[in-house]
């Protein structure tokens, strides 16, 4: 047990009920008509090996796994459907039998998440796209320094800050720094209609744009 | 709205974590497999029908002898050592007027018998199931387990995994009363 | 005496991390930059000494110390060199020493390159990783000694799992391991931004190396671990959607994730919360995995004997890294500002579209991962479902498409607002592609699964879509070839590293495709001798011998493979069995070609009289499976291309500005004094 949980736990993948590999369908398990045998294989990738970890009883060499192969191939020669031979099982050993859980009320959650998250995506995706052409209309559009336009404009404002005597104090930095920021705003475009002078942006160092 | 949107993952995991407490404390959880409810309980005993271990060992019983009285089905193996440990308890059971049938589960017979000789015969008839095609029936995904069948036919009870005292204390005893009583 | 050793450097290295946890901490926020330099020396000595605990652990299994409780458990004085070091952290202990040791390893790389971050942003990167350290060497001390000592010392040990004995177990662990925890660097980034209040395009800058290298060595141990599960296991399955396996996927998919937002937050200084909320969710997903597979509350069937200290150890570490990241951010997040405003149609509203996608797929493993528990936990053990590889194959496969249509399209998009129509037509020759491959695998295949030609298009798409935008990049025809070459040898590492890792996902979707579409197989008995035709081929067992392998005997099937009647090759395969842990493995016998593997394995001898001399014998046709890890590979090296880029260079970034001056030349006017 002690090395079954060893083995569990360094290699983080595929888990093992025996720790045995699994050698699954046996040749004398096999039914002669193949149509019924390719049935019976696709109804066992279904069905959980119940004492397994994780395995359909496809992949699982564990005895009860062997059993229940067996026995689904008893059920299709007996002239059961796909959906008899499952139920037959789950009348057995339950709804834990099916690794495709059933739509149902203890599995609404299961199922219907999904589609649910993948709705209100979409549906912040459409949110998204009203506020931006909102924003774009009142014309505060796409910030018009990218982060290297900004970055150089710091770069500037340091290198002159340094060079220009004396020290200047950063209130005066910061002035200098809005006034070169203006001018290196592109003129509206046309599309855009108003003009952007109201950017929320600020850029990293802190500093407030002065309008 | 931002700062409901901004609470929700600390929410979600604050309910996930309380889903992990639940199953790290709840102490049965990590030693008792009949957590995986059997959808057969409340349902009549399944249809099978077993043939005896040996000539000389009382056996061979099917769906019908199981109607009429309350009974209790044991399914075990020689090679099982839980089926061992519980092995005192079932012979207690039977010793105080229980009807215990047994299910031999996946055994040779020439090991069964030993096994019977060497630690006692309480079953009242045991069904030799070496294909465990029966077992199959009844839901069991291993060995011992242990079924309380009331005076109907209809499974009561179902306990996978060894009877100690205390799940005989706290479970069979009283399922066994309370089949009886009704 | 060594053990020892390692003993008192683990307690060492625990001392180290809770100074280190709060030194740099109180420094940072009282502004000493003394206090803030401690962080770097624990951080190497906190390395140094885990360094020494592992390499003490590895002297017990290399010198087989049977005194050493983990050595007997699970080494063997038989076993092959390379085995006994592998099994240093092939058990609990020892794997959870080496998860400590990684933690540190990065935190020290931080200490070491990370001369240029801002010394608070340092100290309180340190000072988290520290805290996650502190927590999991202090779990190693209490419930996991890996220095345990038994009286008297044991003859010899009780052997390593058959299992992990290979190569291709022995090192996905580590590599595992180096990605995993690698994204605590991008958690205590984030944390750390969080106490800051502050995250701007230099954090992203700085986030995105350690991501890319945690995800490089993720995707690397994922796919390592796949291929093992392929050619050991014996039944040429790689993927089981097993809950342990989901334990790695889900970092990798919040990681993936992380990696491309990350990317928005540096170039445009926009998705900041989210990205934070990102950091914090990937690592989240390690420690959720490492607490699923050590708590043992996955094993409940006919349960396993788990200790539920461990179990509730980790719990604890959990509840507070996770739960008080969560709770930090929910605190932070709404104050902080948002970034620039960019179009729905751009590479940002691409990225967003990508982390959308992403972030669904990952909450729907989670969502079926844990559902079991969930309803068990809900319904007191009363209500219990099985969730397995049909519910995910039929809700991952959904939310999959529409991301690879996606990443031909994204990258062809231009930064704030792209131009859907440019893009498509850039996109021409990738949609001919998807027709043509379509159209070709449903001439070759006509009678396979329908949706196969489709998903061979999506591949083909993505393959064509990515190649056409770096062939654009580097005006590949559309311009001479010593331009294109120029631009080739100017291309940014960072960017082919993205085309590569694309690249390589179109190549992993024909092998996923290949191998669940139209997978042949063979199941039969055969006697020395005999020959079987089936799946196209004459399958022919020529012999079997026996023969014994250094702690193991094996029995070795020839299987000789023919096809139209021309000889293929004959392949062996071995079953082993291991008499000190009585157990057996099978080595499948594999024939690779690039475009299929043939797989043969043989199972037991007969077991009635007439069969004694028959092996059960499969013979499996994979086609297309090795382009799985072709493609994995093909990402792997992408994401190491992209991290040699010098601009992730780790000790490189710095605040933009201060490498601009550089490039630029110098204002040849003065510019005015500003007004005063």
């Amino acid at each position: 047990m002690k090395q079954i949980s060893a083995f569990l736990a360094i290699m983080m993948l595929v888990l093992l009920a025996g720790g045995t590999p699994s050698l699954a369908v046996e040749p004398d398990e096999v039914l002669a008509d193949p149509i019924l045998e390719s049935r019976a294989r696709e109804i066992s990738t279904e069905l959980r090996c119940v004492v397994c970890q994780n395995q359909s009883i496809d992949d699982s060499d564990a005895d009860i796994a062997r059993d229940m192969r067996l026995l689904v191939r008893e059920r299709l020669v007996a002239g059961d459907d796909d959906e008899e031979v499952v139920n037959y099982l789950v009348a057995r050993y339950g709804d834990f039998v099916l690794l495709r859980p059933p739509f149902q009320q203890n599995t609404l959650a299961l199922w219907l998440a999904p589609p649910i998250m993948a709705v209100v995506i979409a549906t912040l995706a459409v949110l998204f796209y009203q506020n931006y052409q909102q924003r774009r209309l009142a014309g505060t559009g796409p910030d018009p320094l990218s982060p290297s336009d900004r970055a150089e404009l710091d770069a500037l404002v340091d290198r002159i800050g340094s060079t220009s005597p004396p020290n200047p104090s950063n209130r005066q930095r910061s002035r200098f720094r809005s006034e070169i920021e203006e001018g290196m705003k592109p003129l509206p475009e046309g599309d855009d209609g108003a003009s952007q002078s109201d950017n929320a942006n600020t850029d990293s160092s802190g500093n407030q744009r002065q309008s | 709205m931002r700062r409901l949107v901004v609470i929700l993952p600390v929410a979600l995991f604050a309910a996930l974590l309380g889903v992990m407490v639940a199953l790290l404390t709840d102490g049965e959880r990590n030693n008792d497999p009949s957590r995986l409810p059997s959808p057969l309980v409340g349902k009549p005993v399944p249809e099978f029908s077993l043939p005896a271990i040996a000539d000389n060992i009382p056996g061979g019983f099917s769906t019908d002898d199981l109607k009429g009285h309350v009974t209790v089905v044991n399914v075990f193996a020689s090679w099982c050592i839980p089926c061992l440990a519980e092995h005192p308890l079932i012979t207690q059971l039977a010793a105080d007027g229980v009807r215990v049938y047994g299910i031999n589960h996946r055994d040779k017979s020439a090991d069964a018998i030993t096994w019977l000789r060497r630690h006692g015969n309480p079953y009242r008839a045991i069904g030799f199931d070496a294909d465990a095609r029966a077992s199959l029936e009844w839901g069991v995904t291993g060995v011992p387990e242990t079924f309380i069948i009331d005076a109907n036919g209809v499974i009561a009870y179902k306990h996978a995994g060894p009877i100690t005292p205390d799940v005989l204390e706290r479970k069979i005893l009283p399922k066994l009363r309370e089949v009886e009583g009704g | 005496m060594i053990a020892e050793i390692g003993q008192y450097v683990l307690i060492a290295a625990l001392v180290l991390a809770a100074i280190q946890a709060v030194v740099p901490l109180w420094g940072a926020a009282r502004g000493e930059a003394g206090l803030m330099a401690v962080g770097d020396r624990t951080a190497i000595a906190q390395a140094a000494a885990l360094l020494i605990a592992f390499a003490a652990l590895t002297h017990g299994f290399v010198t087989s110390d049977f005194s050493l409780q983990i050595v007997f458990q699970n080494s063997h004085s038989l076993k092959p060199m390379l085995y006994k070091v592998s099994g240093v952290w092939g058990n609990h202990e020892g794997s959870m020493l080496l998860w400590v040791l990684v933690l540190a390893l990065f935190s020290a790389a931080v200490a070491v390159f990370g001369r240029n971050l801002p010394p608070t942003l340092k100290a309180r990167v340190l000072s988290i990783q520290a805290m996650i350290g502190f927590a999991f060497i202090a779990f190693i001390i209490f419930t996991s000694n890996p220095f345990a000592r038994l009286s008297p010392a044991p003859l010899d040990g009780t052997g390593l799992n058959p299992l992990l004995q290979d190569p291709g177990l022995a090192f996905p662990p580590p590599l595992l391991y180096l990605g995993y925890v690698g994204f605590s660097m991008a958690f205590s980034f984030a944390i750390a931004a969080l106490i800051e209040g502050r995250v701007d395009a230099a954090w992203g800058r700085w986030v995105r190396p350690w991501t890319l290298a945690a995800w490089t060595f993720l995707t690397g141990g994922i796919a390592l671990g796949s291929w093992w599960a392929y050619y050991e296991l014996g039944w040429g399955g790689w993927w089981f959607w097993d809950p342990v396996e989901n334990a790695s996927f889900m970092p990798w998919l919040f990681g993936t994730a992380l990696l491309h937002s990350s990317i928005v937050v540096e170039k445009r200084d926009a998705l900041k919360s989210w990205t934070i909320l990102l950091a914090i969710l990937t690592f989240s997903m390690s420690l959720l995995g490492t607490f699923l597979v050590r708590s043992g509350v996955l094993t409940s069937v006919h349960a396993f004997a788990t200790d539920p200290e461990r179990g509730v150890f980790i719990l604890a570490i959990l509840a507070i890294a996770i739960g008080g990241a969560l709770t930090l951010f929910a605190v932070r997040a709404p104050g902080m500002k948002g970034g620039g405003l960019f179009a729905p149609v751009s590479r940002e509203g691409a990225l967003v579209a990508n982390n959308m996608l992403l972030t669904l797929a990952a909450a729907t493993v989670l969502l079926g991962t844990l559902y079991p528990l969930i309803l068990e936990a809900l319904s007191g053990g009363e209500s219990r479902v099985s969730v397995g590889p049909p519910f995910f194959n039929a809700t991952f496969g959904p939310i999959m498409v529409p991301l690879v249509l996606l990443m031909a399209l994204g990258p062809l998009m231009a930064w704030k607002r792209g131009n859907l129509r440019t893009a498509s037509r850039k996109l021409v020759p990738a949609a001919i592609a998807a027709l043509l491959a379509i159209g070709v695998t449903f001439l070759a295949v006509p009678d396979g699964p329908g949706l196969a030609p489709f998903a061979m298009g999506l591949a083909a798409w993505l393959g064509a879509g990515t190649i056409a935008e770096w062939g654009g990049r580097i005006k590949l025809f559309t311009s001479s070839p010593t331009v294109s070459l120029r631009r080739l040898s100017g291309q940014p590492r960072s960017a082919s590293g993205m085309s590569l890792a694309h690249l390589g996902l179109a190549i992993m979707i024909v092998g996923i495709t290949g191998s669940s579409a139209w997978r042949t197989e063979l199941v039969t008995t055969l006697s020395p001798g005999q020959t079987v035709e089936g799946a196209g081929y004459a399958v022919t067992l020529e012999s079997v011998t026996e023969g014994r392998g250094p702690n193991y005997s094996f029995e070795r099937g020839a299987l000789r493979i023919e096809e139209n009647g021309e000889f293929v090759t004959t392949m062996f395969t071995e079953r082993r069995f291991f008499p000190v842990a009585n157990q057996t493995t099978t080595e499948a016998g594999i024939r690779t070609t690039l475009l299929s593997d043939l797989y043969g394995v043989i199972g037991e001898r007969g077991r009635t009289p007439e069969t004694a001399n028959a092996w059960t014998v499969r013979f499996f046709v994979n086609p297309l499976v090795p382009w799985i890890w072709l493609g994995a590979l093909v990402m792997v090296f992408g994401g190491l291309l992209s991290l040699s880029d010098r601009r992730h260079r780790v000790g490189a970034p710095r605040r933009a500005a201060n490498a601009v001056p550089t490039t630029n030349k110098p204002p040849t006017q003065p510019m005015p004094a500003p007004a005063e």
